[in-house]
């Protein structure tokens, strides 16, 4: 195709994503390096028949104006990326000189609020991922070993989990496992432990939220095994059967290496899904005792009094800065791939 | 995978079964349960008592005098609003996919006729972009609406929903022109037709397979987004999904749990009738990326 028709089919795709996704992501950099104005203060001086106090009260007027003429704040530099917020560059550094011991440095940084949810997604992806990969996989085999005749009905349900949006497919199951609801009542009566609550507990409740993750991302990967199995060859399997290997040897041997390249695929697209978990969170109201880097943005978008968008811009460039460090041996395959096929 | 060789012992097929069922019974019940107890009152469907009341309608048949209640549904849909959100989401659902499957279509079918390197580097790019949480996205918007005083309202929101949605409707409908074959539409060009003429007259009677696929998936998307609607939309404009999470409730004022149960089986029972009736469309657009790419 020439390339004056290639723009011309292109322009307006191309178009929509420079202007909503490409522009976004440098305002957001740009952002990141601003913080809101601090309120400007003055000194009124009081006098009454008693004498005259001085007292320091925030000059509405001069602050607005601040603001109106520079509505993107002060610049800031790097400051946001290091404050505590954030890296917290002085806590950690005063925390290693005090320390006495890695696991007392540990646990003292990871109390600070970037960390924290640096910490809760990364223990989110990496028990998520390998589960969903696994119970997806089990599910398909189980499946596929089913009459034709009813497996349609049976996809149908298993789907169910990932077809509806995270916000109620949490919504659903913490209904169920609340003090309240149906499991957590018998959990309770279970542990007669009258006060045991999902929300009350740290473990628990990050244990909720991956199992949650696992129901939810599960059906993905099921689905696009479910799809690979249907091409396995036929002749290896009836020949590997001959020769007497067991089930999972056949498996192992010829089902799983006819299927990697898809099971790379999976692994990557639930990577990238699970590093933005954000969702269940708000339904689990789990905000208390887990936080993941994307609800942290988004508690400094919905910020009651200021919204914070430097902070939040802060905290989505090293999101984005998280997720090209996972990208780039995926993107490093394509390239050799490509350079290789020209 | 049934061929006369692999006989499967009897405990094997027992185990297989137990498995499904259970896995089956995970995976639905929960919906099955929230859909009962949508037309139970508060105090059955999160008893404090006791959760066998959620089955035997305790409460309800005090407070309502029946089994069963249309009570959260009326409160939600009219008391709540929820009329107007789902009004929203049926504006927001329609133009997103409308106008993101004319722009994906446009552009995939440019990349899959195109050999050269650009199109390899574009479709990189849509990759990262994919990959972008929607909330930094989010974070990105925000600040330069407001400026430019459009936040709020629902046009914003349709056309950062179909940027948003560009990259995979791209490479979905990618991977689909690049199995419709060349010699349709060079054929037609040999003949004198321009490029735009070509996709009109050949390209456009074949590619509706595809583009259902795609048209499926944006509308899961622009249906069940809740970070750019949250945020990106007023109170009067919200669609269904923060309109659910508005009625649960914050510290500051409390919320009708009732309502949201409702409101959450109104907003997934359509999704759960369309992929009925679309479920072959869905698994295939699911795995075209991977077993194609």
């Amino acid at each position: 195709m020439p390339n004056r028709s290639f723009f011309w089919f292109f322009f307006p795709a191309g178009l929509a994503m420079i202007l909503f996704i490409g522009l976004p992501i440098i305002s957001t950099g740009i952002q990141s390096f601003y913080a809101q104005h601090d309120q400007i203060l003055i000194e009124v001086k009081k006098c009454d028949p008693f004498g005259c106090k001085t007292s320091v009260v925030v000059d509405q007027e001069a602050t607005s104006k601040i603001k109106e003429d520079k509505p993107l704040g002060k610049f800031n530099g790097f400051g946001t990326y290091i404050d505590r917020n954030h890296l917290a560059s002085e806590q950690v550094l005063e925390f290693w000189n005090e320390s006495k011991s890695v696991g007392e440095f540990v646990g003292k940084v990871g109390n600070l609020p970037f960390y924290k949810a640096l910490v809760f997604t990364l223990t989110y992806c990496v028990i998520v991922t390998p589960c969903v990969l696994f119970l997806g996989f089990i599910i398909a085999l189980s499946l596929n070993a089913i009459s034709r005749k009813i497996r349609g009905p049976l996809i149908f349900g298993t789907i169910l989990p990932m077809i509806v949006t995270p916000l109620v497919g949490s919504l659903v199951l913490f209904w169920m496992i609340d003090a309240e609801g149906i499991i957590g009542a018998n959990l309770q009566i279970l542990m007669d432990d009258p006060y045991l609550s999902v929300k009350s507990s740290k473990a628990l409740t990050w244990i909720t939220i991956i199992i949650y993750g696992v129901w939810h991302h599960s059906p993905f990967a099921f689905v696009v095994f479910y799809a690979a199995l249907q091409t396995v060859p036929q002749e290896p399997l009836e020949a590997s059967i001959i020769d007497g290997a067991s089930r999972f040897q056949r498996v192992k041997h010829i089902v799983l290496p006819h299927i990697y390249p898809v099971v790379t695929f999976v692994a990557l697209i639930s990577l990238m899904d699970n590093f933005r978990v954000f969702e269940p969170i708000i339904g689990f109201s789990a905000e208390g005792s887990a936080q993941s880097l994307s609800w942290l943005i988004y508690d400094n978008l919905v910020n009651e009094e200021v919204i914070l968008f430097g902070s939040a811009a802060a905290t989505s460039i090293m999101t984005i800065v998280g997720i090209s460090i996972i990208l780039t041996p995926v993107l490093l395959r394509t390239w050799k791939e490509f350079r290789t096929n020209r | 995978m049934d061929f006369g060789l692999d006989r499967k012992s009897n405990s094997l097929k027992t185990f297989n079964t137990i498995f499904i069922v259970i896995w089956l019974l995970l995976a639905c019940f929960p919906f099955i349960w929230t859909f009962w107890g949508s037309f139970k009152v508060r105090a059955d469907f999160f008893s404090r008592a006791d959760w066998w009341y959620a089955i035997t309608a305790f409460n309800t048949l005090i407070e309502t005098g029946a089994r069963f209640t249309k009570e959260a549904y009326s409160g939600a849909w009219f008391e709540g609003e929820f009329w107007k959100a789902s009004r929203n989401t049926v504006i927001v659902t329609i133009s997103v996919v409308s106008i993101s499957l004319f722009l994906g279509t446009l552009g995939a079918y440019a990349l899959s006729r195109s050999t050269k390197n650009y199109a390899f580097w574009i479709l990189i790019i849509a990759l990262i972009f994919r990959a972008m949480p929607h909330i930094t996205l989010v974070s990105g918007y925000l600040f330069p609406f407001f400026q430019l005083q459009i936040w709020g309202i629902l046009p914003t929101t349709i056309v950062v929903l179909v940027a948003i949605n560009q990259p995979f409707t791209l490479w979905l409908l990618y991977s689909f022109f690049k199995t419709v074959p060349k010699e349709l539409d060079e054929s037609a060009l040999i003949d004198g037709c321009s490029y735009f003429q070509a996709f009109r007259h050949i390209i456009m009677p074949v590619m509706w397979p595809g583009v259902i696929t795609a048209g499926l998936f944006s509308l899961m998307l622009a249906y069940n987004d809740f970070t750019v609607t949250a945020l990106l939309l007023n109170q009067e404009n919200h669609t269904m999904v923060p309109k659910i999470q508005s009625y649960l409730g914050t510290n500051q004022h409390e919320g009708n749990l009732m309502w949201a149960v409702s409101a959450v089986v109104s907003a997934t029972a359509p999704l759960f009738l369309l992929v009925m009736f679309f479920q072959r469309q869905v698994i295939s657009g699911l795995t075209a990326g991977a077993i194609k790419g």
